[in-house]
């Protein structure tokens, strides 16, 4: 603090001091404090509230627990979240190696720009493509029964479907970590270990990904965390049978009228994403500052 | 040698197949908008058409949600840069404990869910007897698009040399000249740079404005009700459009970037 006294002045250093209060109290801690007090109160109409029943307790959260087919959606939402960024890892992979360490200038100069191109496009208008793509009647549907790869046409809303689109919404957050980590290997070692014998396969997995490692852990966390916490593509995409734990906590709040119980699905989502960063991390070993970038 | 001529061959496929799978959407959706057919789709076509341009253009709803947007976008940098510049250089001014503490908290935001976002900040705001609107949409887009202001700043100011403060403070400058005179001035490339970002964060979001956005209806809302409420390729004539501008921006904004160095 005192070093920003001395730089700026006082006036200065108290204005940059109260912007950065009124963000980091106003707009990060306290609405997520107001939402763990949400969650941890009952529903109750204006008239009981501060009355005798409005006390502590874990009851919204525990409403989860026991609820099945919320449980359900809760846990589908977990692991297919982990699929859809272990499916972004393998599809980014090959192509993260070779901008990182086969293609020419020229060549990782265009390719970077037209992979880039469509991540400018907002995440509403890139799933509206999917729901066109993938419409009964659709485009993919007449490539398929026309070539005769298949016999009628596919509902691919659901599952399916949101799996594709939510893939491509998120490989450059995928593909930009995994290349710049692999990028600072150096081609000695690759080349090292394949004078010594070493198989393709083995090149990857004992020189090329231990060296990438907190560059897949960044690109495995912000797909997990965006996928989990995602809305449009499960609700545009998805079918009544794939819901999205993002879509229960909208009805609480929009349908069902529970903002409690809405709050404490909020939280419960929250921890879980940041459980889910924070364990990564600690196991890839990699430091909160590189993955921010 | 053979072998490795195989795997070639076998990479260059897949690069064709990925480079097709991450624009083949984009081009049907876009084609979509010149097909007569009432749906949105290319297969059958059923005759070129302008058509739906027009319809477009005439959507008075369209126009309202796009100036909604527009609002938006220009109350989220007015709060954002400043915001995210001085945490910048609060944080380079902290000593290392309380710096990685702080960095965690300031951070925090882009680690969180953009629903949750959403969702904390209109309930805080409803305890205070404010309910959704535009000035609930600025105040939670900022709540994370600062940390990018913040990160782009952060990442400028690393290349600054305190030398030249010293040397204006030497010859007789306030610190908020030297602030005006010197720093500004170096900052000034990052500034417009996450102002542009700051634009196309807060105009392409939905998770989080979804939530807090009250009555309002911003363009991202605006299309995915389309999709639910009766889709036509009139809307893919936005989206043509849409995606158009953000090229032609995304293209200016990387020369612009290139040309500050």
């Amino acid at each position: 603090m005192g070093d920003l006294k001395n730089r700026f002045g006082t006036g200065l250093s108290t204005i940059f001091l109260a912007l950065v209060f009124f963000w980091l109290a106003g707009m990060v801690l306290a609405p997520n404090l107001m939402m763990i007090d949400y969650a941890l109160r009952p529903n109750l109409p204006p008239a009981a509230l501060g009355g005798p029943d409005d006390t502590y307790s874990l009851a919204n959260i525990l409403y989860l627990a026991n609820e099945p087919t919320h449980r359900a959606i809760f846990f589908k939402t977990i692991w297919a979240s982990g699929l859809v960024a272990l499916v972004t890892f393998l599809v980014c992979y090959p192509i993260a190696f070779w901008l990182a360490q086969r293609a020419t200038t020229g060549q990782l100069a265009i390719a970077m720009m037209l992979i880039i191109i469509p991540f400018f496009i907002n995440e509403v208008l890139r799933t509206l493509a999917w729901f066109i793509i993938l419409a009964y009647r659709g485009p993919l549907n007449a490539v398929l029964t026309n070539t005769g790869l298949i016999d009628a046409p596919i509902r691919w809303q659901g599952d399916g479907g949101v799996l594709a689109a939510m893939v491509y919404a998120y490989i450059l957050f995928m593909l930009l970590p995994i290349y710049n980590a692999i990028e600072s290997l150096e081609k000695a070692q690759i080349e090292a270990a394949r004078d010594l014998g070493a198989s393709r396969w083995r090149i990857h997995t004992r020189v090329v990904i231990p060296h990438a490692k907190a560059g897949i852990a960044t690109g495995f966390v912000f797909t997990f965390m965006l996928a989990a916490g995602s809305y449009i593509a499960p609700a545009l995409l998805g079918s009544p049978g794939s819901r999205w734990f993002t879509e229960i906590i909208y009805n609480w709040f929009f349908e069902g009228g529970d903002w409690n119980r809405g709050a404490a699905y909020a939280l419960v989502l929250l921890v879980l994403c940041l459980a889910v960063v924070l364990i990564t991390l600690r196991l890839f070993r990699v430091n909160l500052t590189d993955v921010a970038k | 040698m053979r072998a490795d001529r195989i795997f070639n061959a076998m990479f260059w496929l897949y690069l064709f197949v990925f480079m097709t799978y991450l624009f083949a959407p984009l081009i049907i959706m876009g084609a979509a908008a010149f097909n007569e057919s009432r749906f949105p789709t290319v297969i059958p076509w059923q005759g070129m058409t302008t058509d739906w341009f027009r319809a477009m253009w005439a959507d008075a709803a369209m126009w309202r949600s796009l100036g909604t947007s527009i609002l938006v976008a220009v109350c989220v940098v007015v709060i954002v840069v400043p915001v995210g510049t001085a945490a910048a250089l609060v944080l380079t001014s902290l000593h290392a404990r309380a710096r990685s503490f702080a960095y965690a908290l300031m951070v925090s935001p882009l680690l969180t869910p953009g629903v949750v976002i959403g969702i904390s900040t209109l309930i805080l705001w409803r305890q205070l007897g404010v309910g959704g609107g535009i000035f609930l949409i600025v105040l939670a887009q900022s709540t994370f698009i600062i940390c990018y202001v913040m990160l782009m700043v952060m990442a400028r100011l690393q290349r600054f040399d305190r030398t030249q403060e010293e040397a204006a403070l030497g010859l007789g400058a306030s610190p908020v000249m030297v602030f005006r005179r010197v720093l500004l001035p170096f900052l000034r490339p990052a500034l417009l740079a996450s102002s542009g970002l700051a634009v196309l964060q807060s105009v392409e979001n939905y998770n989080t404005t979804l939530f807090v956005r009250g009555f309002e209806t911003p363009l991202t809302v605006f299309i995915a009700t389309k999709v639910r409420t009766g889709l036509t390729p009139a809307v893919n004539a936005l989206a043509l459009v849409i995606i158009v501008a953000t090229v032609i921006g995304a293209i200016a904004y990387e020369v612009a970037r290139r040309r500050a160095g």
